[in-house]
């Protein structure tokens, strides 16, 4: 190889590094550097002015190598990258040093030491990028088929967007109808939208369409493969009622003898029966049986159902069923779980008769609910006069969850709004902020507060039906500070609701390892980039939306679910994606086969050929982590554009006398 | 020169002598080397004096096998003198290629050792409490010996070295692969470490399968499975991580690799190799249990470093006040 030839291009970026760093000097000096060919300093490396002087000396001047120094490869490693590819250079002999996060940002009080440190960083980016290798992106074929898991409002709308561009989806649902939380609701704020109304329409659009293939009462197993590519298997399981014959005309529920309380639909306020159809839309019609809560399955009698059923549809002897998928990518959309109330002792959930979650105030409201949108205390008949919505509760509180669950705010006051049309009771807002930020929020709000709902700024320290005085006799006593009076008030109501907040699911971390997406700290799954990235996921082709990325309200969730769908459509559309090639390469002829590799890779991107005695990385599912090159005591793993070389050599080029330009130490 | 045959010298340093009866071990084969060699320097089985070394010309010797690790005065001399002398210089064995057993002093330093060794150690009588002196006055005149270094080192950190061949000691095949290629002058870059670039894994002929150690044993403590990889069974074996060459002799027998063919090729620091390798395989979900399970694995900087210490990226052990100790040709310091 001729000799390298390298550019060094140090920016000001404005005066977050030049207000601290001596950028001249800087450029000045790495001009000595070995194989320092060129050197600049910019205002803007990343304008277009910046770029194109990168690619004018990479012609001009025949450079081999181009170093940035400049701010997080976060921010613009692609974009000098991409200014590199332009004059034909390969993009990966490109190399960033960070001294903007690294140097001026951290050292603002020194500017000598920031300035000293910067060199150090470009002398340790100019040392490692001669050892840079050209590398050609992968690229992987793109299947049509695209799996979406989780049948609320997110995953309804993801489906609809890609089987209505013409490509095939597998719509996983583990209940026995698609719908999620809103099916569950009377009315939607801020608009007050009937919920059913607009919820139906869609979830019938996803029974029918051609294009979406509905797998309720299902769970995914397994997944295997990588973007483009991926096989899932999927358990169906037995729902004992076979779907070809059965018509859900609901003679069998009818006539079922056994009465369950419904803690999933009904939120525990209402009834179904061991055979069940969720809710009266429900997506698909049919029902399914209720195995372990089955008469038949217990004691070998009753078969009332299938007595009943004028189509002969139910099976008792049926079996779950196994089905293979093989889709090209993945969206998730398994949503949220509410918090469970009984958590906060104080507020006496499940201890006092009227206090009520959320949900169960959207059941007891709702015109299809157990009580057909009566709202009436525990008793199922007294309408109450005075009603405490409490709002924050188990959210952005410490001892619980630190997170704002984004839609309590919203629902409180639509709760407030149902209760005072209905009932014509005083209500009560206990909050602590108030959060209406979306459009049309804070109007909602204005609205709320003309018809007469009382707002109370403090957190609720207790609910307590323990009477001080004879106005408190019989009611719940909801105790707090309001902290706008700067006093301790007792209020006293016959209803609490309780605004319990968005958690991740039970089974967050369980599914999220299945498909390779992390969980954060409060437990959401994980986003590739908070801001520029919020659908994709550290796993090409695996898509997540809704509020099981985090707690959000129904148009959030309907959007995110467009964006995933975007996202899949466009790699669709594209047939292949380019893939990183920064992965790991197994050097066969110096494996030992010792298998300590073997089970390391998070990812499952290595296997152990058994005739040869080697272990083999898949290219297309490693993720180039590093972990396996760290791990192999042969030292015969190597990590493309992490190589041994190219590490020694940017260790060495930190480690230079900035005061002059000798290495301090002599290279290993 | 061209008809006669090439001149050999062969030293020990600071070494248990295992090296040169390994040269010995090649039984007849030994009888090749004296055919294709004029030995001219063997001190362990010839009467040679150091003289006899000084009064050749510069490279007069063609090749020179040296074992042994520097940790005196006398093994740097002797190191600098037969570079000076040789051709082709080849750290032989362990200890001069990666410091092996002598150079585990350096886990200490040359003040605890003479007061062990000198004052503490219950066999040792010294009630004038005499230590060595790199000079001393007798009627006779004075005595020297050789200046006792703080830090051992390996050959190459003192000479330029031109091969190496690992193992403690070399296995005969080894041996012979190294003189082969001399004789033949089919030799590697210089440099090199005569040996595959692969580890003793891929000799040894037990079964390996996913790893998961719960823990370690010793090697009394057990019967292993004669079938299974040793590492499986949670027998402490450097093989994963240490270049082959030696057939996997260790293993075989149900004894695991100690490491003396030392770090594969390209790898820096062979302790640290092995410790990677081993962590990898924990069967430990956090950091609390992954320390119990190395808890059950004794003298770990022992087993890790067992032959590669001084040439390892740390060197040996600092002062307990976290100092720097005095590495090099510092010699010892007078009694107070
Ligand atoms: C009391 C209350 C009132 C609300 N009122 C409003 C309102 O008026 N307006 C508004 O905009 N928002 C409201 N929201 C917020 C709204 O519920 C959410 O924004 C919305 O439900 C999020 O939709 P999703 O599809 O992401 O999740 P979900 O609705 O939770 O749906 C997730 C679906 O995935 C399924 N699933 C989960 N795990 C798996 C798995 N492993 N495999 C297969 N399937 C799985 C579930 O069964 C479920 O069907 C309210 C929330 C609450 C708690
Ligand atoms: S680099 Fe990471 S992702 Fe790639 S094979 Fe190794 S462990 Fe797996
Ligand atoms: S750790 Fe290294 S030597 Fe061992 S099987 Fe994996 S790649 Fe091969
Ligand atoms: S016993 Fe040692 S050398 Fe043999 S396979 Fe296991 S780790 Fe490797």
């Amino acid at each position: 190889m001729s000799e390298p030839r390298v550019g060094v291009y140090v920016c000001h970026c404005g005066h977050n590094i030049a207000g601290t760093v001596d950028v001249e000097h800087v450029a000045e000096w790495a001009l000595n550097l070995p194989n320092v060919v060129v050197s600049r300093e910019n205002k803007f490396m990343c304008a277009s002015t910046g770029q194109e002087q990168v690619e004018q000396d990479i012609k001009e001047f025949d450079l081999t190598h181009v170093v940035v120094a400049s701010c997080s490869p976060h921010m613009h490693e692609k974009t000098f990258r991409n200014a590199c590819a332009r004059a034909g250079l390969n993009p990966y002999m490109f190399e960033m040093a960070n001294i903007r996060e690294h140097a001026s940002w951290v050292h603002a009080n020194d500017k000598d030491g920031a300035t000293n440190k910067a060199k150090a960083l470009v002398s340790a980016a100019v040392s490692r990028v001669i050892f840079h290798e050209p590398l050609e992106p992968m690229q992987v074929s793109i299947r049509p088929e695209t799996l979406v898991v989780g049948g609320g409002i997110a995953g309804i709308q993801a489906a609809l967007e890609i089987a209505d561009a013409g490509y095939h989806v597998y719509l996983v649902e583990r209940e026995p109808s698609i719908g999620g939380h809103m099916a569950m609701f009377d009315k939607t704020f801020p608009t007050l939208d009937c919920s059913a109304c607009i919820l139906t329409p869609k979830m019938f659009d996803v029974g029918a369409h051609p294009n979406i293939t509905l797998l309720t009462y299902s769970e995914v197993e397994r997944v295997d493969g990588y973007v483009g590519n991926f096989t899932v298997r999927v358990r169906k399981k037995a729902g004992m009622v076979d779907q070809d014959l059965c018509t859900g005309c609901g003679s069998c529920w009818e006539s079922c003898p056994i009465r369950i309380v419904d803690n999933v639909f009904e939120a525990g306020l209402g009834h179904r029966k061991a055979i069940y159809r969720p809710f009266p839309q429900a997506v698909p019609k049919y029902p399914v049986i209720d195995v372990p809560n089955c008469t038949y399955y217990k004691s070998g009698k009753c078969r009332m159902c299938e007595k009943v059923c004028p189509t002969n549809a139910i099976r008792f002897d049926m079996q779950d069923e196994v089905v293979e998928l093989e889709v090209g990518n993945i969206i998730l959309t398994t949503g949220f779980k509410l918090f469970d109330a009984r958590r906060v002792p104080n507020y006496g959930y499940g201890r006092l008769e009227n206090v009520f979650t959320s949900l169960e105030f959207e059941r007891l409201t709702n015109a299809a609910g157990p009580t057909e949108g009566k709202i009436v205390l525990r008793d199922g008949e007294t309408p109450p006069q005075s009603v405490a919505i409490i709002h924050c509760v188990g959210s952005r509180d410490r001892n619980y969850n630190t997170h704002c669950s984004a839609i309590c705010c919203m629902s409180s006051l639509k709760f407030a709004h149902l209760v005072m049309e209905k009932t014509g009771a005083q209500v009560y807002n206990f909050y602590i902020d108030m959060r209406p930020l979306h459009k049309g929020y804070e109007e909602f709000y204005h609205r709320i507060m003309d018809e007469g709902a009382q707002f109370i700024r403090g957190k609720v320290s207790e609910i307590t039906d323990a009477a001080r005085s004879p106005e408190e006799d019989g009611k719940l006593v909801v105790v707090c500070e309001d902290t706008l009076i700067g006093q301790q008030r007792r209020v006293p109501v016959d209803m609490v609701i309780l605004a319990a907040g968005l958690e991740p699911r039970a089974d967050a971390q369980a599914v999220g390892y299945m498909f390779g997406v992390g969980c954060g700290d409060t437990g959401f799954f994980t986003e590739r980039h908070p801001k520029l990235d919020p659908v994709a996921t550290v796993t090409e082709g695996v898509f997540i939306a809704g509020a099981c990325q985090g707690a959000k309200d129904i148009p959030d969730s309907v959007a995110q679910g467009a964006a995933a769908a975007a996202r899949v459509l466009g790699t669709i559309s594209k047939r292949e994606v380019a893939l990183e090639p920064i992965r790991a390469t197994i050097d066969e002829e110096r494996c030992s086969g010792c298998r300590i590799c073997n089970n390391m890779c998070p990812y499952h991107a290595i296997d152990f050929i058994e005739e040869k005695g080697v272990s083999r990385v898949n290219p297309a599912l490693c993720k180039g982590c590093g972990t396996c090159v760290a791990a192999c005591p042969s030292q015969v793993i190597t990590g493309a554009h992490f190589t041994f070389d190219q590490l020694m050599a940017e260790i060495d080029g930190i480690l230079v006398d900035v005061l002059s330009d000798q290495p301090i130490v002599e290279a290993v | 020169m061209s008809n006669q045959k090439p001149k050999l010298a062969l030293y020990w340093a600071s070494s248990c002598g295992g090296c040169e009866i390994a040269v010995l071990g090649l039984h007849e084969k030994i009888l090749n080397v004296a055919e294709a060699f004029d030995i001219v320097f063997w001190p362990c089985v010839m009467d040679f004096k150091y003289a006899d070394v000084e009064a050749m010309e510069d490279g007069e010797i063609d090749v020179c096998l040296f074992n042994g690790a520097i940790r005196n005065d006398e093994n740097a001399h002797m190191a600098h003198l037969l570079r000076q002398k040789s051709k082709v210089l080849v750290a032989f064995g362990a200890c001069s290629y990666g410091g092996s057993m002598p150079g585990l002093a350096n886990f200490a330093d040359r003040e605890a050792m003479f007061q062990w060794i000198y004052f503490d150690s219950p066999s040792t009588v010294n009630p004038d409490g005499v230590v060595p002196q790199k000079r001393s006055d007798v009627p006779e005149g004075e005595l020297r010996l050789p200046g006792f270094w703080n830090t051992v080192k390996t050959l190459a950190q003192v000479v330029p070295v031109d091969y190496f061949l690992p193992g403690c000691p070399p296995e005969a095949s080894s041996i012979e692969i190294a003189i082969n290629a001399i004789v033949s002058g089919e030799l590697p870059p210089p440099g090199s470490v005569i040996g595959p670039d692969v580890t003793v894994c891929d000799e040894c002929s037990r079964k390996k399968s996913e790893k998961k150690i719960q823990r370690f044993y010793r090697p009394q403590e057990i019967f292993p499975d004669p079938d299974i990889c040793l590492l499986e069974q949670g027998l402490f074996c450097a093989g994963i991580a240490t270049r082959s060459g030696c057939g996997a002799k260790c293993p075989s027998v149900g004894f695991g690799c100690r490491g003396c063919y030392g770090p594969n090729e390209g790898v820096l620091d062979h302790g640290a190799k092995i410790l990677t390798g081993i962590a990898s395989v924990l069967d430990a979900m956090t950091a609390e249990e992954a320390e119990a399970i190395l808890d059950t694995l004794p003298d770990p900087a022992g087993y890790l470093y067992r032959f590669h210490l001084p040439d390892s990226l740390l060197r040996r052990k600092a002062r307990g006040n976290g100092q720097r100790q005095p590495v090099g040709e510092t010699s010892q310091r007078e009694p107070a």
